[in-house]
């Protein structure tokens, strides 16, 4: 049992710096929920039943928009894809599990939990208590969004209603995108998909975000792979 | 609208997608076509939000320099880009936008 605990813990250590960074976000998302008009129970409880920060961003960003909800579910769908990787990279770590666990770490499993438990599971390779330090990681970091989001409401509340709060979401999402576009494929994602969005902009149901989404991907994974067919890095 | 039901779709399809390969685990491999598009999924559906926000600010587009929200986020982007600082980004394009708004 103390076995478990001490893996329980390193998992919560691993996870510190990356809540220091988590906790703002947090706030933020909780502020510009309650801005974008989403009641203070909904903004709280998106936390806990999305419980995937950007695609919260996303949805709040929508909702202000209000764009129809299936947009809205398809899009958290789309900007949540990603966790289908980071579930195929845990699998094999975790496939002696029982099914009770399988289902609890799998609802922790988020970008930062993912990061620290991968890199320790790919490092020292799995004990039968090393499904403890993700389980760590993942509720602290659970812990950290929920009480992080409480706070945003509690704070938003009180930002006076002629600050043009709206636009933080996309300043956010602007902090987000533009550290990574470090190659040509990125960029070129990037720009065809602010395009086609510019020009889509008039399709019903916001339709033309699902669009420029596809568009951008499709063009940066076409872009990549003729790269990597010409042999270059 | 029903913002109960859009979360519950979302956070189903979120879980499921979380779940699905740990509980699959042996009987299914992520194609590599798909592996690729994933990285791009984040740049695309963000910069698909944004360019609409700083562009088009009442509905029309809007390429002159009373556009504050242009510039506000044009000032974001070079602070994100030097800086890789979250908060810094966001509080530079806020506190551009309101100066902005003010001359």
């Amino acid at each position: 049992m103390s076995e478990s605990r001490s893996a329980f813990w390193n998992g919560v250590r691993a996870e510190i710096p990356l809540l220091i960074g988590v906790f703002p976000f947090g706030m933020i998302y909780g502020a510009l929920a309650l801005n974008a008009d989403i009641s203070t129970l909904a903004s709280q409880l998106m936390s806990s039943i999305v419980f995937a920060g950007s695609s919260q961003f996303v949805a709040a960003q929508l909702v202000h928009d209000a764009a129809p909800g299936f947009v809205i579910v398809l899009t958290i769908a789309v900007v949540n894809l990603r966790h289908m990787l980071y579930s195929a990279s845990l699998a094999p770590y975790l496939k002696d599990l029982s099914l009770k666990w399988k289902t609890l770490l799998s609802y922790l499993l988020t970008d930062e939990a993912y990061a620290p438990s991968i890199l320790k599971y790919e490092d020292e390779g799995i004990t039968p208590v090393s499904h403890w330090f993700l389980f760590g990681a993942g509720i602290s970091l659970w812990s950290t969004w929920q009480i992080s989001t409480a706070l945003g409401i509690f704070l938003g509340a009180a930002i006076p209603e002629k600050w043009p709060l709206d636009f933080a979401l996309p300043l956010t999402f602007i902090a987000m995108v533009v550290p990574a576009l470090k190659n040509r494929p990125m960029i070129a994602a990037a720009l065809s998909a602010g395009l086609v969005a510019l020009l889509a902009y008039g399709l019903p149901f916001k339709l033309g975000l699902i669009l420029a989404a596809l568009a951008g991907i499709t063009v940066g994974t076409m872009l990549e792979s003729r790269k990597s067919s010409r042999g270059m890095l | 609208m029903n913002i109960w039901l859009v979360m519950l779709a979302g956070g189903l399809l979120t879980f499921g997608m979380r779940f699905s390969l740990i509980f699959l685990f042996g009987r299914f491999e992520v194609p590599e076509t798909m592996r690729k598009a994933l990285h791009y999924v984040p740049p695309a559906v963000l910069s698909a939000i944004i360019f609409p926000e700083l562009l088009y600010p009442s509905g029309d587009l809007n390429l002159s320099l009373g556009n504050t929200r242009l510039l506000a986020g044009i000032i974001a982007m070079l602070v994100a880009w030097y800086s890789k600082n979250t908060l810094l980004t966001i509080l530079a394009g806020m506190a551009a936008l309101l100066i902005l708004q003010l001359i």
